[in-house]
């Protein structure tokens, strides 16, 4: 039911979109809809081995040794580590939420998989060398660098605080 | 507008997990047996069919807003002289532009070359890596079901303007140091 009422909502803005470029030209809005749909095949085969990966990785993988390395109790070490990890991982939203929906599944704790994600949206390696340092000034680059370091901990913090998810 | 740069079909990202997910699904099938395999790929199948409509009008939005919204506008709303306000502007804009790192980081980069403020510029990227409604509609949600991701953007919402103040420390502390 949600997911049709985001269907909606998402094609929704297609059209509204669509109706504004075609307005400024018919040609813009056929562009968009191509280049977009472009992208959407180039992505096809990362969605399908994400998705079917996360599957069968949440099969496999040792559960009491990711309850013990990430569960619920494994505190700041849990945190820490969970935070590298999202650091390194390599970006593409497949494969951050792909991680994270395995290790949510094999019994990882929230604030755990919230620090992983916090940390692996904010850094993403090769994000970092592939599309920041190459167009932004270098200094910039460090502050962000270095002022997002707190971040994965104060969201798991405010994560365990409320009490959610 | 910047160039328009494709995103790559397969790179080896995509081949390290295209990796794992065939030995993690040979491993379920020696081990549990062909049912349980079955049963596990065709519940990835259902994920998938559930999340391909989102992510081909996720796209399609992506390309038709850096076409609509170029961005010398965005770069007009943030301006050179910013201040709080400067702060919310770029909230408002990374959480409602959609973008991959392709569109997001020429924006900033420009957004630093006309004189925002660094704070304002890392208020606008990390708001777009945590809080951007596109990526998590299209696939946090698929993935991690739709109370986690409420929650999770909850908790994140305060986080930008945190980098964004440390940010804006780190530079008064440095030019400090650099008249001295």
């Amino acid at each position: 039911m949600t997911g049709i009422a985001i269907d909606l909502l998402l094609w929704g803005f297609v059209a509204a979109l669509a109706v504004a470029a075609a307005m400024r030209s018919r040609g813009l809005m056929w562009d968009g809809l191509r280049d977009g749909v472009v992208d959407f095949l180039r992505l096809i085969p990362r969605l399908v081995f994400g998705v079917i990966g996360a599957g069968f990785l949440a099969e496999v993988l040792p559960q009491d040794l990711i309850v013990a390395w990430f569960g619920p109790d494994s505190g700041i070490l849990g945190l820490t580590i969970a935070t590298i990890v999202g650091a390194v991982t390599p970006g593409g939203p497949v494969v951050g939420f792909a991680i994270a929906a395995t290790a949510l599944k094999s019994g990882a704790g929230a604030p755990q998989v919230i620090a992983f994600v916090t940390a692996w949206s904010v850094y993403s390696l090769q994000r970092l060398v592939m599309w920041e340092f190459p167009v932004m000034d270098h200094q910039a680059v460090w502050v962000r660098i270095a002022v997002s370091l707190p971040l994965p901990f104060l969201a798991a913090a405010i994560a365990t605080l409320v009490g959610r998810p | 507008m910047p160039p328009r740069r494709q995103i790559s079909t397969f790179d080896w990202s995509t081949g390290v997990i295209a990796l794992a997910a065939v030995a993690a699904g040979v491993t379920v099938y020696l081990r549990e047996g062909w049912d349980r395999f079955l049963a596990i790929l065709l519940g990835d199948v259902g994920v998938m069919a559930y999340m391909m409509p989102k992510v081909l009008a996720g796209c399609v939005i992506g390309t038709l807003v850096a076409l609509l919204l170029p961005r010398e506008v965005v770069t007009r709303w943030i301006g050179a002289e910013s201040g709080w306000l400067g702060f919310v502007v770029a909230f408002l804009a990374a959480a409602i532009l959609p973008g991959n790192p392709l569109t997001i980081f020429p924006v900033a980069g420009a957004l630093l070359v006309v004189g925002a403020d660094v704070g304002a510029v890392v208020v606008f990227i990390t708001t777009w890596a945590l809080i951007g409604y596109q990526r998590a509609l299209v696939w946090e949600l698929p993935f991690l079901g739709p109370d986690f991701t409420i929650w999770r953007i909850i908790v994140c919402l305060p986080l930008p303007f945190v980098a964004g103040i440390l940010a804006r420390m780190a530079m008064r502390a440095r030019n400090k140091g650099g008249a001295a």
